[in-house]
């Protein structure tokens, strides 16, 4: 049980994150609250990812003249690393997409708000 | 965004530390071979400082340092560097992205070294003027963000 | 309508917190995934990239070859949803100029 809790703790946390992340996209009326939830989720994919390449005692994946290549027990797991650099950059990007598409529906609707922009969806089809 | 006054201080302060911080991204793009860094944390620092001189003075200002119309220029510039290296890889007679066929005289070690610089000052290039370009695009129309 | 937004929530987080339990342990080398051999009996990746990187690409970082020299295709598509994010933003939202009636 002891060892149980000792390998598996640093993933709890980071479900704690995601779980406040699903909870701002879920149940919050306005829009750009929606997407501070939706960036919350995104972060802790990434933590999650990291926390899970690391070894006992284990080096930065980069060479040391004096450890040298021989022994991979004494590194830590480069892959989680290299896929996570460009989730961070494609998240940045993909946020300022998100805002993009907020401040287009801002101008066209003129409320943020989500119930009030379906009531307003609503008479706009019903009034074509 | 809030009208507010004009800040020398601020102003002052953001146009002298850009410039060092777009020397220190530039470090970190070309010592990634040796060091934790790379293309894409260099990328979003010159992209930081860039930004921070639109913050603090203004964009009338960052349009002196850095044209609005420049960003997605950049960008493709750094997808077409990317691009280029394998092709030039693949018209050398290698698979594409293969880098020991690159028509440098180097051993097959070094040829692959020169092929991931090429690639990082690439993704570099991109990164910087597409996160610029994403700044400017949503501060479109706002009259309070132009003369800070 | 809440209600079930509520329970959507805390059904999903119970569903992650009894899956968690088959993930690996953190910090065992002898985990699956940082084996020499796999369990098909292929060679594991994350092993050969730490053995061969210096031999392979002449570079001490081993994250920057994986990156750029191993699984660079990746990196090469991440970088045009990078470029096609961009110009998403660009076409939703700079105003162009007015065009200009054409004369028949």
């Amino acid at each position: 049980m002891l060892n149980y809790t000792l390998g598996h703790y640093g993933y709890w946390f980071t479900l704690v994150l995601m779980m406040l992340g699903l909870y701002g996209m879920l149940l919050k009326n306005n829009l750009v609250k929606k997407l501070i939830g939706m960036t919350i989720f995104q972060v802790s994919i990434i933590l999650f990812y990291v926390c899970s390449a690391v070894k006992w005692g284990g080096k930065v994946p980069v060479l040391d003249p004096v450890i040298g290549a021989a022994d991979p027990s004494k590194y830590i797991n480069p892959i989680q690393h290299t896929l996570m650099l460009t989730a961070i950059v494609v998240g940045v990007a993909t946020t300022g997409v998100a805002f993009a598409l907020v401040i287009s529906i801002y101008k066209r609707y003129k409320t943020l708000d989500e119930v009030v922009l379906l009531e307003r969806m609503k008479n706009d089809n019903d009034a074509d | 965004m809030i009208k507010r006054d004009e800040n020398p201080i601020l102003a002052l302060g953001g146009r002298v530390i850009s410039p060092f911080i777009m020397l220190f991204a530039l470090y970190v793009i070309f010592h990634g071979h040796y060091s934790p860094g790379g293309g894409f944390q260099g990328g979003t620092m010159l992209a930081a400082a860039v930004l921070l001189v639109r913050l603090s003075a203004g964009s009338d200002m960052g349009e002196l340092q850095f044209k609005k119309s420049w960003g997605t220029y950049l960008g493709a510039v750094g997808v077409l560097i990317y691009f280029g290296t394998g092709l030039v890889a693949m018209l050398w007679g290698g698979n594409y992205l293969n880098y020991e066929y690159l028509p440098l005289s180097f051993p097959a070690n070094e040829n692959r070294a020169w092929g991931i610089l090429s690639i990082e000052i690439g993704v570099g290039l991109a990164v910087m003027g597409i996160l610029a370009a994403i700044y400017d695009d949503l501060v479109e129309g706002e009259p309070n963000a132009w003369n800070a | 309508m809440k209600i079930v937004n509520y329970l959507i929530l805390i059904v999903f987080g119970a569903l992650l917190v009894y899956g968690s339990a088959w993930l690996p342990e953190r910090g065992n080398p002898n985990e699956p995934l940082d084996r020499e051999l796999s369990y098909a009996g292929t060679p594991g990746a994350a092993y050969y990239y730490i053995k061969n990187a210096k031999k392979d690409a002449y570079t001490d970082n081993m994250v920057t070859v994986i990156l750029a020299d191993y699984r660079g295709y990746d990196t090469l598509g991440e970088e045009t949803v990078i470029f096609t994010a961009g110009l998403c933003c660009y076409l939703l939202l700079r105003q162009r100029r007015v065009n200009h009636d054409k004369k028949g």
